[in-house]
């Protein structure tokens, strides 16, 4: 199994705290890897030194063994690694078609191009309805980002990401503030995703079913720093783990 | 269906297009003629503005200065060498190279930071541009300012006019094909939100540039054209008042729309004129600028989108409706 993307040492430190601290964790390719940790233990911010949004203040990051320390998110995910985010990010006043058509031609790389009509490009319109489709967010394709319920704000997020056709998907908490009810639409989209088995996906998550089921390494994340690392049963059998930060949860189930 | 939609816009334009062309032949009222191709010159000017305010969500406070650089380098050359259309050509040329070098600097020294440093940049540098033209006096003959001389073909009150509707008209049409071009998309998605432009693999920087880059070029053809209609530069062509007439234009007529800020060039120019008429009625409105600062608070307040934002909004709304009424009916027919 080959390493795609690998951290040495990474850290980053704003003012006196340092948000993540000497993690070094490589991540296989085509496989699924989870980030868990509690709230404020860095699992964003180890993604925004992933794809580029923050720099880190000492460490390297290498994708296929290359560098990538220096290179901006634009360079990164042209090389290859997309990511969605926490908190949704979809661009509010333009229809969802149009979303994910932007997203669409960032890949097929029509860049500056300002002579023709964008509805010319049919192609990026056809391959956006598509990924629309595979999110399970056809019928929205004409309404406004905006007017989008949370859950398919989440989902469009997942469709602008697979438009890119990166190797590597950061997902950042792909199911956070969603109700119930919408949870499982968006664990059939990551089902498929994975399924189809040609990504490498890094997943953070809260909700410890959803990691268990899809998870072929997890990594937990505590205080900045790497505290495990191994399969989803190693983690569960790991007592550092348990205590810091699975521990009262089953505290409570024993009680 | 949205290509019918366009055509049908674009129809439309098309006959207002016709009617402003024929309406020298008809009506003759010099006043108001001069009137209307001063629409037509800050129609164009507050376009440039929209392009940067309206689609790439960039702030400029010295959008004056692109303006007066038009103005200046066509004056300037115009008055040195004989009135001829060759000059006046050779001036424009200088003119919207001038402005591009400008736009690029300011925008490379200051897109990669948030934007208000592009607004604090562009504001410090119509202010240099301002003082230069006062303190250069060898060249821009200070505040008194200079007559000059315009080719023959332009005297004429009526050319002149058809000439700034046709620029009008080919820089709209050309601008708005620009917004609509895969790039423009970019611009739009920019304003939306940066870090997501960024994150699916577009380099922001370039496209903030490019954008600085066509607004300042476009807003210096207003400013040759400004000077062709009045055959007289000062240093008022470098004012901040021309910015705010500007931002006062495109948010009147609807931010982001690009028609919009023609619309509102119409009515701040109309309203200017006819206020200023009314200064005999009572002083204030000689102020007509206190007039327009209410204004322009209330129209922030309570009517963001302008007015054709407002329109497209509302119509977007009963098409909205109609659609789900349709959708219902099928639904109610299927059961």
């Amino acid at each position: 199994m080959d390493t795609i993307l690998e951290t040495k040492d990474i850290t980053i430190a704003f003012g006196g705290h340092v948000a993540v601290d000497e993690v070094s964790v490589q991540i296989p390719e085509k496989q699924f890897t989870s980030v868990i940790g509690p709230n404020g233990a860095g699992k964003t911010t180890f993604f925004n030194l992933l794809s580029g949004q923050l720099r880190p203040t000492k460490g390297d990051i290498y994708f296929k063994g290359e560098s990538i320390t220096k290179l901006s998110p634009t360079k990164r995910t042209r090389k290859g690694i997309g990511r969605s985010f926490q908190i949704t990010n979809v661009f509010p006043n333009l229809t969802v078609l149009e979303n994910v058509r932007l997203a669409v031609q960032s890949k097929k790389q029509v860049r500056f191009q300002m002579l023709k009509h964008f509805k010319s490009y049919k192609d990026q319109e056809e391959k956006a309805l598509e990924l629309l489709g595979e999110v399970l967010l056809k019928d929205k394709a004409n309404s406004l980002a905006s007017n989008l319920a949370h859950g398919e704000k989440r989902k469009l997020e997942i469709a602008m990401l697979l438009a890119l056709e990166t190797e590597i998907l950061l997902l950042d908490e792909p199911t956070a503030g969603m109700s119930l009810e919408e949870v499982p639409a968006i664990l059939e989209v990551i089902h498929n995703i994975k399924r189809q088995g040609d990504r490498t996906i890094v997943l953070i998550e809260h909700k410890m079913d959803m990691i268990l089921d899809l998870s072929d390494q997890v990594l937990v994340l505590f205080n900045g720093q790497l505290l495990a690392q191994g399969t989803p049963e190693d983690i569960m059998d790991n007592e550092t783990v348990q205590s810091a930060y699975l521990g009262g949860l089953y505290d409570d189930n024993s009680a | 269906m949205t290509n019918l939609q366009m055509n049908k816009s674009t129809m439309a334009y098309t006959l207002c297009a016709i009617a402003l062309l024929a309406l020298p032949f008809g009506y003759d009222n010099r006043t108001i003629l001069f009137l209307i191709t001063q629409v037509f010159i800050f129609g164009i000017f507050a376009m440039s503005y929209d392009l940067l305010l309206g689609f790439t969500g960039i702030v400029s406070f010295g959008h004056a200065m692109f303006f007066g650089i038009g103005a200046y380098s066509v004056s300037i050359i115009l008055d040195r060498n004989e009135p001829t259309m060759f000059y006046l050509v050779i001036g424009a040329i200088v003119a919207m190279a001038i402005a591009g070098l400008v736009s690029f600097i300011a925008g490379i020294l200051t897109l990669r930071l948030k934007s208000h440093f592009y607004a604090m940049l562009t504001l410090a540098l119509a202010g240099l541009f301002l003082v230069a033209a006062e303190k250069w006096r060898s060249l821009t003959k200070g505040n008194d300012g200079f007559v000059l001389q315009i080719p023959e073909l332009f005297r004429d009150r009526t050319n002149l006019y058809l000439t700034c509707l046709i620029s009008l008209i080919v820089l709209f049409f050309l601008v708005r094909r620009f917004t609509q071009s895969p790039l423009g998309r970019i611009l739009m998605a920019i304003r939306e939100n940066e870090q997501r432009v960024e994150s699916i693999g577009f380099d922001i920087m370039h496209y903030k540039v490019i954008a600085s880059v066509v607004s300042g070029v476009v807003a210096s053809f207003a400013g040759v054209l400004y000077i062709l209609s009045l055959r007289f530069v000062d240093t008022s062509v470098f004012a901040t008042e021309v910015t705010l007439d500007a931002l006062l234009m495109t948010i009147i007529g609807g931010v982001g729309t690009l028609i919009g800020p023609i619309i509102g060039a119409g009515i701040i120019e109309f309203a200017h004129h006819w206020l200023s008429e009314l200064s005999d009625v009572h002083w204030i409105f000689e102020r007509w600028i206190i007039l327009f600062g209410i204004i322009y608070i209330l129209a922030v307040i309570f009517f963001p989108r302008g007015i054709v934002g407002s329109l497209m909004h509302m119509w977007g709304k009963k098409r909205y409706k109609k659609h789900n009424q349709t959708k219902n009916e099928q639904k109610k027919v299927a059961s």
